[in-house]
């Protein structure tokens, strides 16, 4: 367990120093090639750097290799191929703006792999209840997980560290019980997905200096997915991620089709001289989770984002309850 | 709060879910393997539309 221990800790190591050693000089390179995007929520639209993604994507893959040089398990490096897709997926829209159905329908492909490979568990745990053994359903299970994983956490990137403060605790929240749970190798990966979202919060926190992209997010999303299907809690990691689901639940529900955050064209919300945050109160606009924070009252960027993190923490709670619940 | 009550919300439907789907599709055996997967699978897909349709009535109730 000690040598474990010790390879799971150098791997967090590397993708924490990846993330934080590459993120700076990407930033220079994004500058100087004009890929910066405008802050729409601070004043005089400050131009900030777009996509983070392939420094996300080097530190977790260099920790994900740390980690199968440690304990020789084939299962972890699995996870490579799916994730690597996701960030060219991702890439991709970020250099070009893509139909909404581009994204989930290649996070379907993307996911092909992790089946392929077939380092899985077919029971699917849930707490107090026990577990139920689908062996083909589990297949769809994987190749949903994935689009709904990358989108959902997609769809909370709306400001400044939202995203990687968001991964931070949700998965500090599964790692805790993947350790309950003594799954020490998804443990291992859960940590470099912290580690990978910690040292890109440092960037990405208020005022953001890069922004992770959709190539950011998909490689988050869908690093957390592969932990929750290696790790075999995949109820634990979707109720950690209910503030987010209930964000695309909200959209979905208002929107009624699958379509790109962009291509809407009223806004939900507004913001004022002062860049105070408002809602529009346009019931033509969609329902979003930042919408029904600023129906108690406006708020700056910060409140928000705060407001989102707490809400957060609070998943985080049931999440961890719903792990010891599955250990009854 | 409002929120904060969904998100209970949508844990406690998730809880029970987890029961129903061990409870209902656990024990489900017809014999042959692709037809218990298929009729799994259609089980599966029945319980996620009534959770999605008391989610969309929850909604209704706490935003109104």
């Amino acid at each position: 367990m000690t040598a474990d221990f010790l390879t799971i800790i150098v791997g967090g190591c590397i993708s924490f120093g990846i993330v934080y050693g590459i993120t700076p000089p990407l930033i220079s390179i994004l500058n100087k090639k004009n890929m910066h995007v405008p802050d729409v929520n601070k004043k005089d639209n400050i131009m900030v750097a777009r996509p983070g993604g392939p420094a996300i994507l080097a530190g977790i893959v260099g920790g994900i290799i740390a980690l199968y040089l440690g304990t020789g398990q084939l299962a972890v490096l699995a996870t490579v191929p799916t994730i690597v897709m996701a960030c060219i997926i991702g890439y991709v829209d970020d250099l070009k703006v893509m139909p909404g159905w581009f994204k989930p329908a290649l996070l379907v492909v993307a996911a092909i792999p992790l089946v392929l490979f077939g380092q899985y568990s077919t029971d699917l745990e849930f707490p107090l209840f026990g577990t139920v053994n689908i062996p083909i359903l589990y297949i769809g299970v994987i190749l949903v997980m994935m689009p709904i994983m990358g989108n959902t956490v997609n769809s909370i990137d709306v400001m400044n560290g939202v995203a990687s403060g968001y991964m931070i605790i949700a998965g500090v929240a599964v790692a805790i019980i993947l350790a309950l749970l003594g799954r020490w190798e998804a443990f291992g990966l859960c940590i470099i997905l912290v580690a990978a979202s910690l040292a890109f919060y440092k960037y990405h926190r208020m005022p953001s200096r890069i922004f992770p992209g959709d190539s950011g997010v998909l490689v988050l999303g869908v690093t957390y997915g592969c932990v929750a299907i290696y790790g075999g809690v995949e109820v634990v990691a979707a109720v950690a991620l209910l503030p987010a689901i209930a964000n695309s639940f909200f959209f979905l529900y208002s929107v009624r089709r699958i379509v790109e955050h962009r291509q809407i064209k009223r806004s939900p919300v507004y913001r004022d001289d002062d860049m105070i945050l408002h809602d529009t109160g346009d019931p033509q606009a969609p329902i979003t989770l930042v919408r029904l924070i600023l129906r108690q009252g406006p708020l700056s960027e910060g409140g928000v984002v705060r407001q989102i993190l707490k809400l957060s923490v609070f998943a985080a709670i049931l999440a961890i309850i719903s792990g010891i619940m599955m250990m009854i | 709060m409002r929120i904060y009550a969904f998100l209970g919300g949508m844990w406690g439907l998730i809880i029970i879910g987890g029961g129903l789907a061990v409870t209902v599709l656990g024990p489900l055996d017809l014999g042959a393997y692709s037809i218990n997967a298929v009729v799994k699978g259609g089980v599966a897909i029945l319980l996620v539309i009534l959770w999605v349709f008391i989610l969309v009535r929850l909604t209704r109730y706490i935003f109104k």
